[in-house]
């Protein structure tokens, strides 16, 4: 009990007392927090995942920028009811390029994991214009105006050299035809090979249906990509995960 | 207050108020003990511990991916007769009211409120340019048979198989002058028009000149697909003119763009996300709502 006695000595030296209720908390920390950082199995490496093209990435700063997180969340969890109504549940893997991830906590709107290739880019466009004019019992307000803000991707190579600094491995060439790359994706008679090399499963569209490039072009081709990037048919999930 | 002196104090003192040392209350320090063998005994039943390569998966080798997988098995295995039966029916000839029927029109509830609903209403009453489905004025045909293709294989998708027909941009495009599409437009709205008094069954009016001097060109440009008497053709995908249902609208405006700019309403090819029996039993559900033939 000597050693306990000792506590005296703690309990009346302030600075010794938050020494050491901040070496308990780290030992908690380290526990708790680092193993998830180089275990295996909190690690999954899924075939298919690339970082978003220069025209997706655009949509999803629009998505994060009018707060469609808000409402929507973008995971599916591992649960029975999920998985039938969204389609397989989420992988860790599939949000490894999102900064900020996007995973949400609340659902007023569905969630949008797997929204890609659900609906007609004419749906997503009917559906952002007046969401009540094809659900309406919707109360997702209306983003119209989307249509009207046309983009060129003056800044799209800082945006990608900003992602690549906080992970994304964007290759130098990326960021150099990023421009390219931007406009191809929403000309549906724009030489694509390079873009679909960089960026497999892209889908190229003119999303909105109108000449040139805008916002709404680029929320959709984000949209349009979501949860589509790993094939499910030919994916095994490791049950120990 | 008398037995405050029966207990042993910590020896501690400040200006003479002393710490007593009250043992615990036996309830709470057992259920205390009892709580850090659950802890120990928890971590080793289940995934808990991180090691070098990977956390310890726990003696009850229990996970969240097991578990999904495992519910969703159990619930296909319960189904799994009725669904083959579902996928390897005859559509056509599936009885009303037998186990299959009616097993079949919950199953197609479910899956066109989770695939369908959003573009033809979770009423299936349709929207603007989404179909209607409960009545009786069907694009590709209103027999189950039909409405199970078109789920199937959708319509003016990239697949294939899909219904596929696609309305000429008689404007947009530059086949008709601007006078003969004014007739034209004025000759499709007289075709819902019965009485002939300039009005049509939804509400629209047009010029009954333009109307009759339209006539030739619609002979010439509409009828091919739309029939010479406007009925439309369900082989062709082409709509009815002559009743009072508009998937666009049947004002003058809309009618306008319809011919100028023509329509392109797509669907998509639900096979590819739906099993066989899906298919079906969406096909039994819209079948019975009321439009089906």
């Amino acid at each position: 009990m000597a050693l306990i006695d000792k506590h005296k000595i703690i309990e009346t030296n302030g600075t010794l007392l938050m020494v050491g209720a901040l070496l308990v908390v780290t030992v908690g920390g380290i526990v708790e927090i680092a193993p998830l950082f180089y275990l295996e199995n909190t690690i999954e490496d899924v075939e298919g995942v690339r970082p978003y093209s220069p025209l997706e990435l655009t949509g999803r700063e629009i998505y994060v920028r009018e707060g469609c997180y808000v409402c929507h969340s973008q995971m599916i969890r591992p649960m029975r009811d999920e998985v039938e109504r969204y389609g397989h549940y989420s992988l860790a893997a599939e949000s490894k390029y999102d900064h900020p991830f996007q995973w949400g906590s609340k659902r007023t709107g569905p969630d949008l994991a797997r929204v890609g290739g659900r609906y007609s880019d004419a749906w997503h466009v009917d559906h952002l214009t007046d969401p009540q004019s094809v659900v309406p019992e919707s109360v997702m307000p209306k983003y119209g105006f989307l249509a009207d803000r046309y983009i060129d991707g003056e800044y799209i190579e800082d945006l990608l050299s900003a992602h690549r600094i906080v992970g994304v491995p964007y290759t130098d060439e990326m960021i150099e035809v990023a421009k390219e790359d931007f406009a191809a994706q929403a000309d549906p008679w724009a030489d694509t090979d390079g873009l679909l090399e960089r960026y497999p499963g892209a889908v190229v569209s003119n999303f909105d249906g109108q000449d040139g490039i805008t916002e709404m072009d680029a929320l959709i081709a984000y949209m349009q990509m979501l949860g589509t990037l790993v094939d499910f048919s030919t994916f095994t999930p490791d049950a120990s995960r | 207050m008398s037995n405050k002196k029966d207990v042993e104090t910590t020896g501690h003192s400040w200006d003479g108020i002393e710490e007593l040392n009250n043992p615990l209350p036996r309830w709470w320090l057992y259920t205390f003990y009892l709580c850090i063998i659950w802890g120990i005994a928890y971590t080793i039943a289940m995934p808990a511990w991180p090691l070098v390569k990977g956390a310890t998966t726990g003696m009850l080798g229990w996970s969240t991916r097991a578990e999904v997988a495992d519910k969703i098995a159990s619930f296909e295995e319960m189904n799994a007769a009725v669904n083959a039966e579902l996928a390897a029916a005859d559509i056509t000839a599936i009885e009303v009211g037998s186990d299959v029927h009616n097993y079949g029109v919950n199953m197609g509830a479910a899956v066109f409120r989770a695939n369908c609903s959003q573009c033809h209403g979770s009423g299936a009453a349709g929207n603007k340019g989404y179909p209607n489905l409960l009545d009786n004025d069907w694009l590709w045909g209103g027999t189950i048979d039909e409405v199970a293709y078109t789920v199937q294989h959708g319509v003016r998708n990239e697949t294939d198989e899909a219904r596929y027909s696609e309305m000429p941009k008689f404007g947009a495009d530059e086949l008709l002058t601007d006078e003969e599409i004014d007739q034209a437009v004025a000759f499709a709205m007289s075709l819902s028009d019965p009485e002939g008094d300039g009005t049509n069954l939804v509400g629209g009016t047009y010029d009954l000149e333009l109307a009759a001097a339209g006539a030739e060109v619609f002979e010439i440009n509409c009828a091919s697909c739309h029939g010479e008497d406007g009925t439309g053709d369900i082989y062709q995908g082409a709509p009815n003119l002559t009743d009072a249902i508009w998937l666009y609208g049947g004002d003058h405006d809309t009618v306008y763009e319809t011919v100028y700019y023509a329509r392109f309403g797509v669907m998509p090819a639900w096979g590819q996300r739906l099993s066989q029996a899906e298919v079906n039993a969406a096909a039994l559900y819209v079948h019975q709502l009321g439009g089906g033939q």
